[in-house]
């Protein structure tokens, strides 16, 4: 991961070599492309905007033909929700990094949400979109993107909020000095250099998104069911008809979705992306992506790249510019206005818990929260298991094959392939071999949980090994470090900080799924693990929202507790001691 | 203070009576500019010649608009700076370039944010990079060049907004020393020919040679709080020699001037602070042992002339300077007049074995440095000897910035491990008397 890439020496960058004007095959080749996807996106928008009566209780049929529509209905849910994203990202995070006093609220905002079960949204934003839009199957298209917006919009803004707050102060110093406008430091400054961060975390939340699109299209809450034409109904179809063949398809289909995002969308946007990276030495291996090289080599996109800077331009002349920038002074009554401010927010916050407990008293009592308390202690022992089992397979796995580039570079693409597949696709097929065997559900729906989070450890093992210092292996392989010495003191420690992250994505991610792995059916037969997230995953269908609140709430207690007092020393420990630069 | 300016037509920039208070972790501000009063007609180079701490840096942030000033003026062709001034740009000791724009859109950003149109723009941009020699490299991005070639690109984006006043902010201290000469010489060149759009430069160095080189005049800085203390004319012919007797004799007069000993002050007034607040430079006892050792040894004996010894070592002031007032905060060595001479114990401890020096440092260090000798009594008085040094750090933290109080406190660690006075455990984050065997 760390040669040089001799393809990219000696090329022009994008826009400004010099050529004739006559078009190229590369241009056709784009052309196409770009044809396909307007197409795919009118016929898209289409089918949404067909009358309401058509399509509330609009049935799923499982015919193959209907699969390519189905998986496209699934696929523009996940963009409309990666460009609500976008857009929180963008304002919320631009307020958080601008005002202190947003900043206040935001930042543990963001911190909690994104522990927060996103499935177990579902049941208040279903009936709650359901009645914006009465008779109509927008308001289920709208829970639906809601649920996935839910999954990845928090840390997309974190990522865009920490690169606002770190600019680097000579390059804030030369945007005021030159007197950019603020519609031009934020196109010439912000953004550049919040690319890298906030482009990977949008990724990694659209890979992350693929499973909740697929667990929020069939839902049912009390006594309404939904199920939005797409991929996740599809299936939730072939569970109740006990159809084996449609399963099968339904995991084909994702996996020609997802391959498709993984080379089109995926691989260009991060190879793209490069180009952003703060950094004034050229060395390091780059992402690469054939679709990218399509894209830089036709000039057709030069074009566009032109059209686009002309309307930046055209936009920037609109934009007032200030004659002098504002000098920040802070004053001594800037303190008394922060402290008024968090006197406030926490009374908001009280009048809101006094609310909750009004809300939950009518139906709860303590003997409740004792049990969803156990619950949890449940889930959270399977979730403790299972990461620790996930790390004894991929840790030696992602070390072994990190430290050979030739391993790397074939399995960390396959690696990030099954983190973005949607686990609960394949769901089904474990429960039919549990039926058949029967086995005890309590013990082994439990390994559903980490089966699509686990990829998270494994890449970003894969990551840290490629990584690791030529140098220091060599001192080691020369000071003949007996083995048990080698994992303890040379690669261990090498790859913590990355390991960190994996481990505490996947952990996340466990939490998340068991609302969906704990409870699992085919056909009649019912599966139930006991633990909290077939407890919430109880309370929804039987539209009992104050055990669903509770549910959430434990759950999330739980996760920002495991967060502050595991995950989080572990990496500041990791980032402090074994930082390798 | 009640210097009146005579102001004539002439007068490009006028600071007046500039004071610049920073607020601190607590307590009192922190002075780091005290009543500049300068004057840059047309026509000339100036350097602001100052050591790190002397407030040059923002003293020029002030001038470029880029910060207020607490109280005084300051006026840019007759009118007062509220903000950065359309005829001032600046040179940055980073080159501070976009690394996703190229080297063409850098030069042009000044451009593009007056609103010139993008033919214009272009056509004024390649001007400049021709002008500055980096033609050829229009298309390329920061990265792919050298230092120095990234530089270029800092100058030309400068000169492209045709300013009136140039500033330079240390702009050659992040280059290697050929680099650097080479530029010199060019931006000279370009300014003796006339071809830059330019009336005046402002420069802000730590490099003496660097200023006797470039200016007709230089304004010396004094630390703490920065003040001018001397105003030198450089009459010298341009091209300068670095050779020629004048040259050296005039480096040699400004070295005698930066380390003459103030009236007054006490040994260790070169360092801001007293008593246990003191505040220390980030100089490890190898460095200090080094010197010594340099001026023991042959050609000097014990006694050497500053600017001789900075020149072999390749050590410029902020190096140098530091180091050589440590030793005389430890009393290990005199500072005056531009030479530096060992004392007896200096010349004892040059002589000593490893273990020996180690017995004679911590001497030392517990004699003159009191926070040292502080932190020692408070772990003997301590039944577990042992002492958590956030504790140190929020008492030095009412007397000094937080970044000073974290510097001063890592650098007494450092002596005291050295001198095995007292044990650090980096990751509680405590003080303690044992040693680990």
């Amino acid at each position: 991961m760390r040669r040089n890439d001799p393809t990219r020496s000696g090329q022009p960058p994008l826009g400004l070599a010099g050529e004739g004007l006559s078009p190229n095959l590369y241009d056709l080749a784009i052309f196409i492309l770009i044809a396909a996807a307007f197409a795919i996106l009118a016929h898209g928008a289409r089918q949404i905007a067909v009358p309401a009566e058509r399509l509330v209780g609009h049935p799923i049929v499982l015919d193959p033909r209907n699969l390519p529509e189905y998986a496209l209905r699934t696929t523009l849910r996940m963009f409309a929700a990666i460009v609500a994203s976008l857009i929180f990202t963008f304002v919320v995070a631009t307020l958080a990094a601008k005002s202190r006093k947003a900043e206040l609220v935001i930042l543990p905002a963001l911190d909690i949400l994104q522990s927060v079960p996103v499935l177990g949204f579902l049941t208040f934003t279903v009936t709650y979109f359901l009645h914006l839009f009465p008779g109509s199957e927008l308001g289920a298209e709208c829970a639906a993107i809601f649920a996935i917006f839910t999954s990845q919009a928090w840390n997309m803004a974190f990522s865009f909020y920490q690169s606002l707050r770190t600019v680097p102060r000579d390059l804030v110093e030369v945007s005021a000095h030159f007197r950019l406008s603020p519609w031009l430091t934020f196109w010439r400054l912000e953004a550049p250099f919040a690319a890298p961060g906030l482009i990977w975390n949008t990724m990694m939340s659209m890979s992350g998104g693929w499973f909740f699109v697929v667990a929020s299209e069939a839902i049912t809450v009390g006594d309404t069911t939904i199920k939005l034409p797409g991929i996740g109904s599809w299936l939730a179809v072939a569970i109740d008809e006990k159809d084996i063949g449609a399963v099968v398809m339904a995991v084909a289909a994702m996996a020609v979705v997802i391959l498709l995002y993984d080379q089109l969308v995926f691989r260009p946007i991060v190879a793209w992306a490069d180009k952003f990276r703060f950094e004034q030495t050229a060395a390091r291996e780059r992402p690469r992506s054939w679709v990218y090289d399509l894209w830089r080599r036709a000039r057709l996109t030069r074009r566009t790249a032109q059209a686009m800077g002309w309307l930046g331009g055209f936009v920037e002349r609109l934009v007032p510019r200030p004659a002098a920038p504002p000098i920040a002074v802070r004053s001594s009554t800037a303190r008394l206005f922060d402290l008024a401010w968090i006197a406030l927010v926490l009374a908001i916050v009280a009048y809101a818990l006094w609310r909750i407990v009004l809300f939950t008293r009518q139906s709860l009592d303590w003997h409740d929260v004792v049990v969803a308390v156990e619950m949890g202690l449940l889930t959270f022992a399977r979730v403790v298991v299972l990461i620790a089992l996930a790390s004894v397979i991929w840790v030696p796995a992602g070390v072994w094959i990190g430290l050979r580039p030739w391993a790397a570079a074939t399995v960390q693409p396959v690696a990030q392939f099954l983190a973005a597949f949607p686990a609960n696709v394949l769901f089904p097929i474990a429960v039919v071999a549990i039926v058949h065997w029967h086995l005890h559900p309590d013990i082994w729906l439990s390994p559903l949980m980490v089966l699509g989070t686990q990829w998270y450890i494994l890449f970003n093992v894969i990551a840290g090994a490629s990584a690791f210092p030529t140098d220091l292996r060599e001192a080691s392989t020369l000071f003949r470090l007996r083995q048990g010495q080698w994992w303890r003191q040379v690669i261990i420690p090498g790859i913590l900080p990355y390991y960190v992250t994996g481990a505490l994505t996947a952990a996340g991610g466990s939490w998340n799924a068991s609302i969906v792995a704990e409870v699992a059916s085919w056909g009649d037969t019912r599966l139930r693990a006991a633990g909290l997230g077939s407890y919430i995953a109880d309370a929804t269908a039987a539209g009992d929202y104050a055990r669903v609140v509770l549910g959430i709430g434990v759950m999330s207690v739980m996760v920002v507790s495991c967060n502050r007092l595991l995950w989080r020393p572990l990496y500041r420990l990791a980032e402090r001691r074994y930082r390798l630069d | 203070m009640d210097t009146v300016l005579p102001s004539t037509t002439n007068d490009l920039l006028v600071a007046d009576h500039v004071r610049k208070l920073y607020p601190k972790g607590s307590g009192e501000d922190l002075l780091v500019l005290e009543d500049v009063t300068l004057r840059l007609r047309t026509n000339e180079i100036v350097s602001l010649l100052g050591r790190s701490g002397s407030g040059k840096s923002s003293l020029l942030r002030i001038i470029a608009g880029l910060m207020p000033a607490s109280s005084g003026s300051v006026s840019i062709a007759g009118r007062p700076v509220q903000g950065p001034a359309p005829e001032v740009a600046m040179v940055f000791q980073t080159f501070a370039l976009f690394p996703w724009l190229t080297v063409l859109e850098n030069v042009e950003i000044g451009l593009e944010a007056q609103r010139v149109p993008p033919a214009e723009r272009h056509k004024r941009a390649l001007a400049a990079i021709d002008l500055i020699g980096l033609d050829g490299y229009e298309s390329a991005y920061p990265k792919e060049l050298s230092g120095g070639m990234r530089q270029r690109v800092g100058l030309a984006r400068a000169l492209v907004v045709h300013p009136r006043l140039l500033l330079m902010d240390e702009a050659f201290s992040a280059l290697d020393v050929l680099t650097a000469e080479t530029l010199r010489t060019d931006l000279l060149d370009l300014w003796c020919e006339g071809r830059m759009p330019i009336s005046s430069i402002l420069l802000v160095t730590h490099n003496i040679e660097e200023a006797v080189l470039m200016s007709d005049r230089i304004l010396v800085l004094a630390s703490n709080p920065g003040r001018i203390s001397s105003e030198i004319k450089v009459t010298l012919p341009q091209p300068r020699n670095r050779l020629d007797p004048a040259f050296r004799a005039l480096v040699d007069d400004i070295y005698a001037r930066m380390t003459a000993r103030t009236a007054g002050k006490t040994v260790h007034g070169m360092f801001p602070g007293t008593g246990i607040s003191l505040e220390l430079r980030r100089v490890s006892p190898n460095l200090l042992a080094g010197l010594m050792e340099q001026v023991a040894a042959e050609p000097h004996h014990g006694k050497a002339d500053l600017p001789a010894l900075a020149g072999p070592l390749q050590m410029e002031i902020d190096d140098l300077f530091p180091v050589a007032e440590t030793l005389q905060l430890l009393r290990f060595a005199e500072v005056a007049e531009g030479d530096i001479r060992l004392t007896d114990a200096g010349r004892r401890f040059v002589d000593l074995d490893p273990d020996g020096r180690k017995r004679l440092f911590s001497q030392h260090v517990l004699a003159y440095v009191p926070l040292a000798g502080h932190i020692k009594r408070v772990l003997d008085e301590r039944g577990s000897h042992a002492a958590p040094a956030s504790r140190f750090k929020d008492e030095l933290e009412d007397h000094m910035p937080v970044l000073s109080a974290e510097q001063t406190l890592k650098t007494v660690t450092s002596w005291g491990r050295y001198g095995e006075i007292f044990a650090y455990d980096e990751d509680t984050g405590v003080f303690s008397l044992d040693n680990p065997a």
